[in-house]
């Protein structure tokens, strides 16, 4: 429709201002409304997600038993999981698409307005199910966000409401996805060819791809599990002649692809704003589009890697222990291109350029330890341990997370037109990088010395580390406080006006930066040339 | 006439192809649980023989000169509605000669109930040389209400053993599955 639209553009006038009041929410098909809707809501879940890391960090701030029971404590390990990945990861790289692949391709709009309302409004349906178990008789669910069976089954009348609210969650990136995909191949301005098309589009295109391969995958285990608990199949149960361990190869199937799900949006995002703020374009942009199309492949074949200390056959273990090594080749092609970019660049330090460093150094961290967990013998020294979380953490906070707040202070004051304060977003940045490393480098130490993840209680030699942990923790999270106090001022456009091109470095990387600040609420309404500038 | 429009056209036939790719994978997800059985029994990876099935092997020459020690374990099913353990704990047994020994069962509940054995042995690697000849595990057991009844297994451990194991553990898991399994 919206494409079709430019043809009469002259009758459409009415349009070119929102709706006012709840309406223009409600039956949002903006681009635009949608992704300030998906970014606002995957900050609302960001901070309940944090808030139960907060309560896990208290409890684990002492030995002991203080706050909480184990069963709420698990409550809280399985919820802030299922909550940070499905509400706030995925939907704030979606609604960083959402904002952006139409401004980045030269598009009206979305291909799909009103599947994009739903595939939103979805959302909070999907939400409400999970964190309303907190209300039912048994509590949340609390046998981890992988729910392997049989322990998952024996949640109580939160069940049902957790795997209806994985399909709902599933669906609506399965709608997503499929958006930005007819997006980007049928919309694009006639100028830009595939190769030309800005990294965070790419990135996007390859993810969206995984989640199609993907999200289904999962939705099938989970009605797997369903059917055993209510139908009396036996897809997991060996008393039926089922296999438990079934579960885990099933869901590691979705689950690896997954973790780049969360994780290629961000490679794309810094490979945007390493070259603005170095004023160089972006060394080996092809190879850059190759090496995130093999990790796209590799991570099909590596899914055993989570299973290494269940019993596998040798030929398997040396299989997925050599696939997934092989994922550091074009993971490290990526880190020396990043680096090549800002090679002898004119670098300046911009709030998104501190963020888009800090992910380089620390989700290179969260990689090398990934190597280490690779290692089959190696790796059953460290399964369950706390060396685990240490890794997850490190690639999911200062690498998805970073990378979501890099995007956020590099297009704010396009989205708003006003600049927030360069000062507090610097403080904002030193903060949480000093905290997050406060927070998760110790738990590799306690991982190292034995001390088992999902726990509520812990002997006391890890004591100290579980402390310092903890001030991290709670650094960290009082640290958001300060970027959220930031987005709410620039989005109630108070601030310095911002213009078109937004940073110095910016007008040569991208069409959005030819648009005014903020943009109209119909851009690019017949396709725009390319500038000749304009290169990735 | 929005048909006319061929982008409309072009994103129709795209679309198309992705929900059919949707489809396809949420069809492939329930196609791995056969396939990752078939994939086994194509490459033999997982030992997949070794299955709760009935050895033929009877005869052997038997290995006086070695002992091999055999543990037995019993987990019941988490319900608590059965009680089950081995009646000897381990026993010293020669590769090649072929033994008895006997579970215990009882049904806790006030109603007729099945029940079904799944067992394991460890380490893996010697699964494949340890043949159950006959074996409660072979079929659904059924129980009177309170009813009780040691149960045999007969086993043989293969004279091929590997020499560096000297140890072996065969358990069984009791499931209770009144509720879940179809009776015959
Ligand atoms: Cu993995």
């Amino acid at each position: 429709m919206a494409y079709a639209s430019t043809a009469h553009d002259a009758h459409d006038d009415h349009h070119d201002q929102p709706v006012k009041g709840f309406k223009r929410w409600l039956y949002a098909t903006n681009h635009k409304d949608i992704g300030t809707m998906y970014l606002v809501f995957a900050m609302i879940m960001f901070f309940v997600g944090g808030f139960m890391a907060m309560l896990i960090r208290a409890e684990l701030f002492k030995p002991g038993l203080q706050l909480m029971q184990p069963e709420f404590f698990n409550q809280m390990t399985t919820n802030h999981a299922l909550v940070m990945i499905f509400g706030a990861v995925m939907p704030a790289f979606v609604g960083l698409a959402n904002w952006m692949i139409p401004l980045q391709v030269g598009a009206p709009d979305m291909a799909l307005p009103r599947m994009n309302n739903l595939s939103f409004w979805i959302l909070p349906f999907a939400f409400t199910l999970l964190l309303g178990t907190f209300f039912v008789p048994g509590g949340m669910p609390a046998g981890g966000w992988t729910m392997y069976p049989p322990l998952i089954l024996q949640t109580g009348a939160a069940f049902p409401m957790l795997i209806f609210a994985v399909h709902l969650m599933g669906a609506s990136s399965i709608m997503g996805a499929i958006n930005v995909i007819v997006t980007i191949l049928n919309m694009r301005t006639p100028a830009m060819t595939l190769l030309k098309m800005p990294l965070f589009a790419w990135t996007w295109l390859i993810t969206a791809y995984l989640l199609i391969a993907v999200m289904p995958v999962l939705a099938g285990a989970v009605t797997m599990l369903l059917t055993d608990h209510f139908f009396g199949t036996s897809f997991f149960n060996a008393a039926g002649g089922g296999d438990p361990l079934m579960f885990e190869h099933i869901f590691w199937f979705f689950g690896h692809p997954e973790v780049y799900i969360m994780i290629l949006p961000a490679f794309g995002i810094i490979s945007e704003i390493l070259p603005t703020f170095s004023r160089k374009p972006l060394f080996g942009a092809t190879s850059m589009i190759y090496a995130v199309a093999s990790i796209a492949f590799l991570s099909f074949i590596v899914w055993g890697h989570h299973m290494f200390a269940d019993g596998m056959p040798m030929a398997a273990q040396l299989f997925f222990m050599m696939s997934t090594m092989l994922i550091a080749v074009p993971t490290g092609v990526k880190v020396f291109n990043w680096t090549a970019t800002m090679w002898r660049g004119s670098l300046s330090f911009e709030p998104p350029m501190l963020f888009a460093i800090g992910f380089l150094f620390m989700f290179s961290i969260g990689g090398f330890s990934g190597l280490m967990l690779a290692i089959v013998p190696a790796d059953f020294q460290y399964q369950n341990s706390y060396f685990v979380v240490a890794h997850f953490h490190y690639v999911l906070v200062p690498g998805a997370i970073f990378g979501i707040m890099a995007a956020v202070y590099y297009w704010l004051p396009k989205w708003t037109g006003v600049m927030y304060s360069m000062t507090l977003a610097k403080w904002h940045f030193w903060l949480s990088t000093v905290f997050v490393n406060v927070l998760f480098f110790p738990q590799h130490f306690l991982g190292l010395a034995g001390m088992p993840r999902r726990i509520p209680d812990y002997a006391v030699q890890f004591a100290d580390w579980n402390m310092v942990s903890s001030i991290g923790g709670f650094g960290f999270g009082l640290s958001q406080l300060l970027f959220a106090y930031l987005v709410i001022r620039c989005m109630r456009g108070e601030g310095k006006k911002a213009t078109a091109a937004v940073w110095d470095g910016a007008m040569q990387h991208g069409l959005e930066w030819t648009l005014p600040s903020p943009p109209p609420y119909h851009s690019f309404t017949t396709p725009p040339d390319l500038p000749h500038q304009v290169h990735l | 006439m929005p048909d006319q429009d061929p982008k409309r056209r072009d994103n129709r036939s795209l679309i198309r192809g992705l929900v059919l790719m949707t489809a396809g994978s949420f069809a492939f997800g329930w196609a791995l649980v056969p396939l990752y059985d078939v994939f086994c029994r194509i490459s033999g990876l997982g030992n997949p023989e070794a299955r709760a099935t009935a050895a033929t092997i009877v005869s052997e020459n038997v290995d006086q000169n070695r002992l091999v020690t055999v543990e037995f374990m019993s987990n019941p099913a988490s319900n608590g509605s059965y009680e089950f353990h081995p009646l000897a704990a381990s026993m010293q047994v020669h590769p090649g000669k072929l033994y008895d020994t006997k579970f215990y069962a009882k049904n806790l509940t006030g109603a007729p109930s099945t029940a079904q054995a799944v067992p394991s042995i460890a380490p893996g690697i010697a699964a494949k040389y340890f043949h159950k000849t006959e074996c409660f595990c072979f079929t659904p057991q059924k129980f009177g209400a309170g009813e009780g009844r040691e149960m045999p297994v007969r086993f043989i451990v293969d004279p091929q053993l590997p020499a560096n194991v000297d140890k072996l553990t065969l358990s069984y898991v009791f499931y209770d599955t009144t509720q879940t399994t179809a009776q015959p």
